[in-house]
């Protein structure tokens, strides 16, 4: 499996989550949804190269690029 | 004993509804020291007779702090010697968003904290249900139960649990310690196991349902985040709030107006003549009335707010906005402060708590007063009047409203240069992150809007308002001593020309005759920090002529008649006239603004920078002006 990131998704790919990085946002990132194992799916981004909006079970989250790179991914 | 209570829960978990089910109208709010994060607390009765103090920690996500709420929270609860260190904390738990919102929850509890979950938004769960006794079974026997915020279903069963407070010692969930500054590593290493135990929890909990979205907020985001359709419809969301702003609040606000003149009136008629009189009809009562004519746009602006915030549509603001304001240092909530504060900066300025990072939420409140508010226009179209002439370029555009909208856009301009400008100045300890949550679309909970509002207009009043009314009745003291003699009438001066307002005017003049002022006008600018359209109000005094410009002609043909005894030409010039309206659209002549920015801040150093850097871009803009086009 390639490993990406979660910012390198179009809205409607699904993607499972691999690793987070170290990083002062790290810790947020999990607690809000974004563990290891976690299937989520792009759902749509803002114009203009914005945010993502991703659903990651049970609720809708949005996430900007930077910190959508700090997500390892693989597609599922 | 149980009577110490927190309530804590993530953004969006139906918190506030269960702070005023419980404590129904029998609630205060103020702040948490040292920060601009409001505290609401309240009290309950418990059936034996007890009451039980309610304390509303503001949404927080995790105890690993990243949000200034979040902070207070972790620092609260992690204190045992702090004063609102709780006995018991009740946390809301969103039934549809079960694995966020515990990760709270257990927290606390490995915190040693006797807690009870609460779970709310149970009606999302159109035909399904999730069984609190499961959760509590997963849960290392934590209490679980259900409340229904709208129709107040569950609340007897929660007052009595407390009221019981029969707390039984609950196992840890992880197994190290949790501290109030866990460092990256550690953090991570907290947030990464709890996440693993609460999943697979969760998995035991047969009741657990996964929550897909509903159909309706899927449809209504694909218009609302549309590239077109999303901002037209952004845009046009603005045009309102604007136009009730700006229009429909003018009813409310003329009749405070009339109801304040006509009293002061009637005072000084049943009153004996002399100071003391004055003092209260000329700086008391129009002081009072200067703060309450505020309160109509505070409250149709927070309505409006209230609804976005509470539907939902806020997160899509900020969510469609975000990319675009950034580079100015702004936040996609940003956007409707400045948007309003083309009506009128006061509210804008209150408004701001909305921003959760304190950079941003710091630069919009430094920047709204540039947007030129609705004070400004009477200046405006007086000056426009005097020197700009009546005519059409390609023979359909106006000339004078040309100029109008030039001096709007100057506003506008100015806003976001120097949003970029302190961007790059103003350090901020947190790191801007976006990260938040787009809730379902919801119907409004009218009533948490209108207690919000409530306490945003009382807090407007009794805070601001004192130091409105100190710099107003400073103000009138100043322009009303020392008295005029009789001689002083006869040679046609007048009572503002004598005071020490007018005095100090004319001492100050020669700092201005660069920009191309006369005495007159400079005394106009000290008065103008009372409120901006009071220049016309003081021109009109200074040359004996009626305020109503636009009908009686006395004070534009004076006006258009003087001459500036330095130059000997006309005082009001193209150069000179431009000038001046340069200088109303940069400089801080608002003393509500002044105090309302003390009071969103809680520093007298914000409100004197932004005085000092918008006087310095009014002075030299309108010197640059005055050159340019003399």
């Amino acid at each position: 499996m390639v490993k990406k990131t979660l910012a390198q998704y179009l809205p409607g790919q699904y993607a499972q989550i691999v690793s987070v990085a170290e990083h002062a946002m790290g810790a947020k990132l999990i607690e809000m949804g974004f563990y290891p194992g976690k299937r989520v799916q792009v759902l749509f981004r803002a114009p203009f190269r914005g945010p993502f909006a991703i659903d990651a079970g049970g609720a809708v989250l949005s996430l900007r690029e930077d910190e959508a790179s700090l997500i390892e991914t693989i597609d599922c | 004993m149980c009577t110490k209570i927190a309530l804590v829960g993530s953004p969006n978990t139906a918190k506030t509804s269960l702070f005023n089910l419980l404590t129904g109208m029998n609630q205060q709010v103020g702040n948490f020291p040292g920060v601009t994060v409001e505290k609401h607390w309240g009290k309950f009765n418990l059936p034996d007779g007890r009451v039980a103090e309610l304390l509303d920690l503001p949404g927080a996500y995790s105890l690993n702090a990243y949000s200034e709420e979040e902070k207070i929270v972790s620092e609260i609860l992690h204190n045992k010697q702090h004063a609102d260190f709780p006995e018991l904390v009740v946390v809301t738990v969103d039934v549809t968003n079960l694995e966020r919102n515990l990760v709270i929850l257990t927290q606390i509890s490995d915190l040693d904290i006797p807690v009870i979950g609460v779970l709310t938004m149970n009606d999302m769960l159109i035909g399904k249900s999730v069984s609190p006794q499961e959760l509590t079974n997963a849960f290392n026997q934590i209490p679980f139960l259900k409340i229904n915020g709208r129709t107040g279903e569950g609340k007897q069963a929660l007052i009595d649990f407390i009221s019981a407070c029969n707390i039984q010692p609950v196992e840890k969930f992880i197994s190290f310690p949790l501290k109030e500054n866990l460092n990256i590593a550690e953090a991570r290493r907290d947030a990464e196991s709890r996440k693993t135990s609460i999943v697979n929890r969760l998995k035991e909990v047969p009741s657990f349902v996964g929550v897909t979205r509903h159909s309706f907020t899927t449809k209504v985001d694909k218009l609302l985040v549309h590239p077109i359709l999303g901002y037209a419809f952004f845009g046009i969301v603005l045009f309102l709030i604007f136009q009730f702003m700006f229009s429909i609040s003018a009813i409310p606000m003329d009749w405070i107006d009339s109801v304040f003149l006509n009293f002061s009136q009637y005072l000084q008629t049943k009153m004996p003549e002399g100071i003391f009189t004055d003092l209260i009809t000329q700086g008391i009562v129009p002081g009072v009335g200067g703060v309450l004519i505020f309160v109509p746009q505070i409250a149709i602006l927070f309505f409006f707010l209230g609804v976005l915030e509470e539907t939902g549509y806020m997160t899509r603001v900020v969510f469609i906005m975000d990319r675009l304001v950034r580079p100015f240092g702004l936040n996609g909530r940003s956007i409707v402060p400045l948007v309003s504060s083309a009506a009128c900066a006061i509210p804008a300025i209150l408004s701001t708590r909305v921003i959760g990072n304190p950079k941003e939420r710091l630069i919009t409140i430094l920047v709204s007063p540039l947007i030129s508010c609705s004070a400004r226009i009477p200046v405006f179209v007086l000056l426009i009047y005097l020197v700009i002439p009546n005519t059409y370029m390609y023979g359909f555009i106006g000339l004078q409203g040309t100029v109008l909208f030039a001096m709007y856009a100057l506003g506008v301009i100015g806003a976001l240069v120097v949003a970029m400008v302190m961007n790059k100045f103003i350090r901020s300890k947190e790191k801007s992150f976006l990260l938040l949550e787009l809730p379902e679309y919801r119907w409004p909970r009218w009533k948490n809007i209108l207690l919000h509002l409530k306490e945003k207009v009382q807090a407007f009043v009794f805070d601001a308002g004192k130091i409105i009314l100190a710099i107003s009745i400073v103000l009138w003291a100043f322009a009303a001593f020392p008295k005029i003699n009789e001689e002083q009438v006869a040679q046609g001066k007048t009572q503002i020309e004598e005071s020490y307002l007018g005095q100090a005017g004319k001492t100050i003049a020669p700092v201005f005759a660069p920009l191309g002022y006369d005495w007159k006008m400079t005394v106009s600018l000290l008065t103008s920090f009372a409120a901006r359209e009071v220049f016309v109000g003081t021109m009109a005094t200074l040359y004996s002529a009626g305020e109503n410009f636009e009908e009686d002609e006395s004070l534009l043909t004076r006006m258009r008649e003087d001459i500036n005894l330095q130059t000997g030409k006309p005082a009001y010039s193209l150069a000179s006239g431009l000038s001046l309206m340069v200088f109303y659209v940069f400089a801080m002549q608002c003393m509500a603004t002044f105090a309302a920015v003390k009071r969103e801040t809680k520093s007298w150093k914000w409100p004197l920078i932004q005085m000092g850097y918008m006087g310095f871009m009014a002075y030299t803009l309108a010197l640059l002006t005055f050159h340019i086009f003399s």
